[in-house]
């Protein structure tokens, strides 16, 4: 063993490796993405890596893994395993051979994601193992406890950590290569009555799942991470926590007289006997949770289920907030209701002036701005919809664009620009996606589009990289996470070959050539689309930055006020550029009415 | 003993390396250390904040209000936003130069930076102010910054380490071609 200082993603992924992983598959979403990226990093050749097209796929594929006997390990965000859930609820029959374990992250605030959703509601909807980790080093260990039960019990199990465990940093004890496991995989070993779903399969496997959970709501019950913590003092009241709260309720209680401390590790199968244990002779239990009341609601059920007359309180009963990510203050206010104590101390200063907001914005030369800007006149005084999708250019929304009406999860916009084109038929529809999304799961939209004889445009913002997530390779890129050098799979042959007659790519930051083909190409009747192709501005080596010729600008602002570009600023009243930012993408001078603004190279 | 230390700023200050650096000469003096900071999405030009807590005993990366011993702001407003999380008798050391968002720009607000100082000193007892802006100008890069805050608050005995502790740790973090600046910017 030896100590490293680890964020909590990466600490998964080595936990898995000292686990003698041998596959790992997923997509990327905050706050999942680091774990495939670590395995990647620290890959000695000996472990498949791949980022899959999206997390259905990447969920298969671990499985296929799994089936030969293989360790595999599939990582994603909430919202994906929503993509996943097919496979998830038909494999949860079938079972693996080898060590499985899908690694899916929550993200209570939300802080980056569509939903606050709570995954241990899917391992108990699934009737899956769950772990939920409420350390970086807890995490480490656990995800080893995690491919053990897997594999002894031939079932996935889910993973369940959450954004301030994923991406906490700490240093923790890790072991060294000489003690890691290793896993030589069987290979696939053909049998059709246990591979094969079918109803009657599924009859049998649901008997057997059901008996399994009891059996390990048991085993978890002794399971060293679900712990029972004495009380420091007698007391009659109890906390019932897990994940990252835990951790804030043992802050709360530093050098305080605290009550019995109930830490779920395995909110399902619960562990319903130590739970009992933890009840016996308390009065009242506070839940202190993030997301959904489950470890409430379980205590609530077994106190119904063993006549105990201990009091639940928590989100349910509104002890506790209902939505948001919990704090340290929020649990330590949370807890001094509950113990009776006085509320912690508020910090004793004076008003504090107007901060300034500073909310996310399209970065400086990025070419969504021009795509976006160049839709936006194009259609300037034309009834037109704009439905936009996941990923950074969500951020269009913002003003001065202002060019995302609607938002709904992956790949969404494409099929609600044809509900709403059904609907207003005298309406321009526009869908915006990117690359990466494009390949995730728009293609079928495309397909729906043009089989269903829709009216709209199919706006690819095409930028070559996944951005928002942080730059992971997909099909479009020509490279995998192995190191592979494969040919790119073309956006504009896949939309011909599905049947879309008009498909033009054209560089934004040419910006009346840009106006000029959405004009065009949206007059058109039924499924058109514009890709517009152009590299992520954080990837390139910028331009130098544009120079404002100040006798020729009348400080009329409109590159301001149109652009909304982070590298345009007011210094002394007037404007200026910020050349820290500034990528010199020249978009910006072909917007001044005056020409006063120059020196960027590829301005027309 | 713990302590307690917030680094706030923008995005794109080098906020995240400034901590694990810090992080790093932790690691070397054997003292347990925990961290968190923003990540993704507020990223873009949004506030930045990364706790870290060095000693025995931790449970969780972040720590409640009135905890930090010091607070390192990269950027005034930013460092008047977080000043709750200062203790009673903690030490501020704050950039003088303000970032000015996208949105001030749009709205024409005319917010200077001072205001914020002004209620840094009014608030906090022990404030260090650092012309970061000049100090970066006088070193020829924009990119420093993070080193010359760091070295701020390390040369006023603000962090357990000596400016040698991180000047080593660097040289093993950060490319060969940039040792030179970065000692200076420590030094500055």
């Amino acid at each position: 063993m030896h100590k490293e200082f680890l964020m909590g993603n990466a600490a998964i992924a080595r936990g898995a490796i000292a686990a003698g992983l041998n596959l790992v598959s997923g997509y990327p979403g905050t706050p999942s993405t680091e774990v495939l990226e670590t395995t990647a990093k620290i890959n000695n050749g000996s472990i498949y890596v791949e980022w899959s097209v999206n997390e259905k796929a990447a969920l298969e594929l671990g499985a296929g893994a799994a089936y030969c006997g293989a360790r595999s390990m599939v990582t994603m965000k909430q919202v994906g395993l929503n993509v996943a859930s097919d496979p998830l609820m038909s494999l949860a029959y079938i079972g693996v051979k080898g060590g499985m374990v899908i690694m899916v992250a929550d993200d209570p605030g939300p802080i980056s994601s569509q939903t606050e959703q709570d995954t241990r509601h899917f391992a108990a909807f699934s009737k899956l193992p769950c772990f939920d980790p409420s350390s970086v080093q807890e995490a480490y260990d656990m995800i080893q406890d995690a491919f053990k039960y897997s594999e002894k019990y031939h079932t996935p199990v889910l993973f369940r950590p959450t954004t301030r465990v994923c991406h906490g940093y700490a240093s923790i004890e890790v072991k060294d290569e000489n003690e890691y496991e290793t896993n030589r995989p069987e290979g696939f070993v053909k049998d059709s009555s246990k591979w094969v779903i079918f109803p009657r399969l599924s009859y049998n496997a649901h008997i057997r799942i059901e008996e399994r959970n009891a059996e390990l709501s048991g085993v978890f019950s002794d399971y060293e991470r679900n712990v029972i913590i004495p009380e420091k003092k007698a007391c009659r009241k109890g906390i019932a926590t897990h994940g990252i709260s835990y951790t804030y309720t043992m802050e709360a209680l530093r050098d305080k007289e605290a009550p019995r401390i109930f830490k779920v590790s395995t909110p399902f199968p619960f562990p319903e006997q130590a739970a009992v244990k933890f009840l016996e002779g308390l009065d009242e239990v506070l839940c202190i949770e993030e997301l959904d009341p489950v470890i409430e609601r379980e205590l609530t059920y077994i106190c119904g289920k063993y006549h105990l007359a201990t009091k639940i309180l928590g989100k349910l009963t509104h002890n506790v907030k209902t939505a948001g990510e919990n704090t340290c203050a929020s649990v330590s206010a949370d807890i001094a209701v509950f113990m009776g104590w006085d509320a912690p101390e508020k910090p004793s200063l004076e008003e504090a002036p107007a901060l300034p907001v500073r909310p996310p914005v399209l970065c400086a030369g990025c070419p969504h701005r021009a795509s976006f800007f160049a839709v936006k006149e194009a259609m300037k005084g034309k009834k037109s919809v704009f439905c936009g999708d996941i990923g950074c250019y969500t951020l269009g929304n913002a003003m001065p664009l202002d060019m995302v009406d609607t938002c709904l999860c992956m790949g969404a916009g494409v099929n609600i620009t044809q509900g709403i084109g059904k609907i207003e038929p005298d309406t321009s529809c526009f869908a915006f996606v990117g690359d990466s999304t494009f390949f995730a799961s728009a293609i079928t939209g495309a397909v729906n589009a043009v089989y269903n004889q829709a009216d709209m445009t199919l706006v690819v913002l095409d930028n070559s990289t996944t951005a928002m997530t942080g730059h992971q390779p997909h099909p479009g890129t020509g490279r995998t996470m192995m190191g592979e050098i494969v040919e790119k799979i073309s956006i504009q042959e896949v939309l011909r070959g599905v049947g879309v007659k008009i498909v033009e790519t054209v560089n934004p930051l040419e910006l009346d050539k840009a106006i000029d083909t959405v004009k065009r190409v949206s007059a058109e009747k039924g499924v058109k689309a514009i890709i517009f192709k152009s590299p992520c501005a954080v990837l390139i080596k910028g331009n130098k930055p544009a120079v404002i010729d100040s006798e020729k600008c009348i400080q009329c602002k409109k590159c301001i006020k149109t652009l909304g570009c982070p590298g345009i600023v007011m210094r002394d009243g007037k404007v200026a550029i910020e050349n820290s930012l500034c990528t010199g993408c020249g978009l910006c001078s072909q917007v001044c009415p005056c020409n006063a603004i120059g020196g960027a190279e590829n301005a027309e | 003993m713990q302590s307690n230390i917030l680094i706030c700023g923008v995005g794109g200050q080098g906020i995240v390396l400034t901590s694990k650096l810090i992080a790093a000469a932790a690691m070397a003096h054997d003292i347990p250390v925990m961290s968190a900071e923003t990540i993704g999405m507020a990223q873009k030009g949004g506030s930045v904040f990364s706790f870290l807590r060095l000693g025995d005993d931790l449970y969780c990366p972040m720590f409640p209000e009135r905890s930090a011993d010091l607070i390192i702001g990269f950027e005034p407003a930013e460092a008047v936003r977080m000043l709750p999380y200062l203790k009673d008798g903690g030490k501020v050391v704050v950039n003088t130069h303000p970032i000015m968002p996208v949105t001030a720009t749009l709205s024409g607000s005319d917010y200077t930076g001072s205001e914020m100082l002004d209620y840094l000193k009014r608030n906090a007892g022990d404030v260090l102010l650092v012309d970061g802006d000049k100090a970066c100008e006088e070193l020829g890069s924009p990119k420093v910054l993070n080193m010359v805050m760091l070295g701020a608050a390390v040369r006023n005995d603000v962090i357990p380490f000596s400016v040698d502790d991180i000047e080593d740790i660097m040289k093993k973090t950060v490319k060969p071609q940039f040792h030179e600046l970065n000692s200076k910017a420590l030094r500055y």
